[in-house]
């Protein structure tokens, strides 16, 4: 138990927005945050005032932003892009009205999205591909070069160049395999599993990583700005795993710091420094610097769960979303 | 909103063979005015005629875990379809999965335990089994799926009655008891129930089930046995007739699905207890489709509950005590060839 009663603290310095719901995601146009909230719409936190933008006729399932557009999927079976302006336009539908419950942002304006077993790529151009997966797909990443995108479903990942025809290759590992994610120089890609576990890849020789010891399932994770650690969720304490090396975390212990009285629920690295926030089952939202453990106090734990976290492409905004429908905004 | 994020939204499965009257019931579930909205869980959308936005097509991938557990499986699909619908939670008051005809309802039961969002989020509020009376007695012959729905069931619909005679009906429910003496039975047409009959039960909250067993066996209770250390309910008669009359209840005995009830009124020793039914599902989970039951310890206060699924268990304290109730153990085993007496000695074992 941490009480954070000496920890260095932002508290005052925390904007709060009024939600109105669950947020589900957060991301950032410029200055500006944007929270995703599980039900309909988007928030635009500018400084003079909150907009929301309806884009779905129902729950939003999944998000992800870059610097000039946010792509959702929602349970009305839709894939949407918003731009900065809250201009929004439908990407793709499933004609069967499933779920659109993974989306990803590639490079040179591609989308991915999925429902149930198809996993559909859009680019630039609006050339569409789809591919089939061998059960529903549980994630979607694109890799950081090449246009190529991983799709993890049960017993493993596949991954899919949707320019090349043929059978993408594929990675396997026995067990349901939810989120995945390339590291930063592409080398290693990662799993979170239906286990309290994350699974991974060194792609060159598809040699195996196992990574475990939570208590949780592994919900959120997200490599640190220059490559060398992988932050995750799952345990009452912020386990990042060493990626410095040729072998990954393989044969290392994690780096393990800043104890909760609850789980980790999110972590958000910093875009530029060696920096994670990390959010709690209890409320309690902290900035965690990697080399020294050393914390700064954003919010305090009450009570309802951290459900997101984001950083302004610079670095010096973050915001956050906790379940109760309150969130906040913080200058650095 | 404190409190009303920290409600967990009950779930009602759907079981049934093929053609017993499934899609019949749950159109009537949410045709019916009781004001209450549910978010439904299927595997064809067609078949819903109801317009309901909350409907969920689920493509049931059942998905093993990697814990070293051979019969702990959980459906993927629903994993993910509970964690979108908390996105819209306040539209719905409570969630309703119906499984194919085909369908073992372990898995479904398993995810309730096995994930720990969906069981932070839901709560299982009972398997309802539709079972067609006409058709039952034969799918107990030749469908192993048809009688993994009965033996998990909390509720069945013995449906569509009026196609056979009084005694067909009365020997398709002696089978069932013979299965499953725990679940409460419904005699419907048409699937015409009350639906608090089927929704809202808590039956896995146990005390219920517990509680209505006795008027169930009315003909079977074991009142003269001068120690109350055990009253199973599966016959030791397996030489001779298949079945007998008791309580002017006819009385079968499955060949391979039986139940297993012991109670006892000595306090039990935790110390001993937890060793015994946690080694004794890991050896035997198997087998055991689905175990219930109510504890008293020694010096504890409050009752403590428990359920399991073969490998899983799930159990807590539950509440007091109560001035004047009796602190009796009892506890309830479903399965397929169940080590019946081995079951017995463990649990004389776990006294205090």
């Amino acid at each position: 138990m941490t009480e954070h009663a000496n920890t260095p603290s932002l508290t005052d310095r925390v904007r709060p927005v009024d939600a109105q719901g669950t947020v589900v995601g957060v991301h950032f146009f410029g200055d500006t945050p944007v929270f995703v909230l599980g039900e309909e719409a988007l928030l635009f936190a500018r400084e003079d005032g909150v907009q929301r933008v309806n884009i779905h006729a129902g729950g939003i399932l999944a998000s992800a932003g870059d610097s000039d557009r946010i792509l959702t999927g929602g349970d009305d079976a839709m894939a949407v892009v918003t731009d900065a302006q809250g201009r929004h336009n439908s990407v793709g539908a499933d004609s069967q009205k499933k779920w659109v419950d993974q989306v990803a942002l590639g490079p040179d304006g591609a989308v991915a999205w999925s429902a149930g077993k198809i996993a559909h790529v859009r680019t630039a151009k609006g050339e569409e591909r789809t591919f089939e997966a061998p059960s529903t797909v549980a994630g979607l990443a694109f890799a950081p070069k090449g246009f190529r995108v991983a799709i993890a479903h049960y017993n493993g990942v596949s991954l899919w160049f949707p320019n090349v025809h043929g059978a993408p290759e594929r990675l396997e590992w026995k067990g349901s395999h939810l989120g995945v994610g390339f590291s930063p120089d592409g080398k290693f890609l990662v799993t979170t599993m239906q286990e309290p576990t994350l699974h991974g890849w060194r792609l060159a020789d598809q040699k195996h990583m196992r990574m475990s010891g939570y208590s949780a399932r592994v919900r959120s994770f997200g490599w640190s700005a220059d490559g060398r650690f992988l932050a995750t969720s799952g345990f009452e304490q912020l386990i990042l795993w060493p990626y410095d090396g040729k072998d990954g975390p393989m044969g290392k212990q994690p780096r393990i710091l800043a104890p909760g009285s609850s789980r980790v629920a999110v972590v958000a690295c910093h875009p530029k420094q060696p920096v994670v926030a990390a959010g709690y089952a209890d409320g309690l939202v902290l900035l965690v610097r990697i080399d020294d453990g050393a914390e700064i106090l954003v919010r305090r734990p009450e009570g309802s769960p951290v459900t997101a976290l984001g950083w302004s492409e610079n670095g010096r905004q973050f915001a956050f979303g906790i379940e109760d429908g309150s969130a906040g905004v913080v200058m650095l | 909103m404190p409190e009303t994020s920290q409600q967990k939204l009950p779930v009602t499965v759907l079981t049934g063979y093929l053609g017993a009257g499934k899609t019949t019931l749950l159109n009537r579930i949410l045709s019916e005015p009781h004001g209450k909205k549910y978010a439904v869980i299927v595997n064809e959308f067609g078949e819903i005629g109801i317009d309901n936005d909350l409907v969920v097509n689920a493509d049931e991938e059942v998905f093993e875990m990697n814990n070293g557990c051979i019969c702990c499986t959980v459906r993927g699909d629903l994993v993910r379809i509970i964690d979108g619908l908390m996105r819209r939670k306040g539209k719905f008051d409570a969630i309703i999965v119906e499984t194919t005809g085909l369908a073992d309802p372990a898995p479904v039961a398993q995810t309730f335990f096995m994930d720990e969002n969906v069981g932070a989020k839901t709560k299982l509020d009972a398997v309802v089994t539709v079972a067609d009376a006409k058709w039952l007695r034969d799918r107990l012959k030749d469908a192993p799926e048809a009688k993994n729905q009965i033996a998990f069931a909390d509720v069945i619909l013995v449906n569509k009655t009026d196609l056979v005679s009084k005694d067909e009906l009365e020997d398709v429910e002696a089978r069932i008891r013979g299965i499953n003496p725990y679940a409460k039975l419904h005699r419907t047409q048409k699937a015409q129930i009350p639906l608090n009959e089927v929704l809202g039960r808590n039956a896995f909250d146990l005390d219920r089930i517990l509680e209505i067993e006795p008027n169930f066996l009315h003909g079977d209770e074991d009142h003269h046995h001068h120690e109350h250390d055990h009253g199973h309910h599966h016959d030791h008669g397996h030489g001779h007739d298949h079945h007998h009359h008791r309580g002017g209840l006819k009385h079968y005995h499955d060949e391979d699905m039986q139940s297993v009830a012991l109670r006892t009124d000595k306090p039990l020793s935790p110390d001993k207890f937890f060793p015994w039914i946690q080694g004794l599902v890991a050896e035997d989970g198997p087998s055991i489709l689905r175990c219930k039951g109510i504890v008293a310890f020694k010096d504890d206060p409050e009752r403590y509950v428990f359920q399991g699924v073969h490998m899983i268990l799930d159990g807590d304290h539950q509440r007091p005590w109560k001035d004047g109730e009796k602190r009796e153990s009892r506890v309830v085993f479903i399965g397929k060839n169940l080590p019946e007496e081995k079951i017995r000695k463990g649990f004389a074992g776990a006294a205090a």
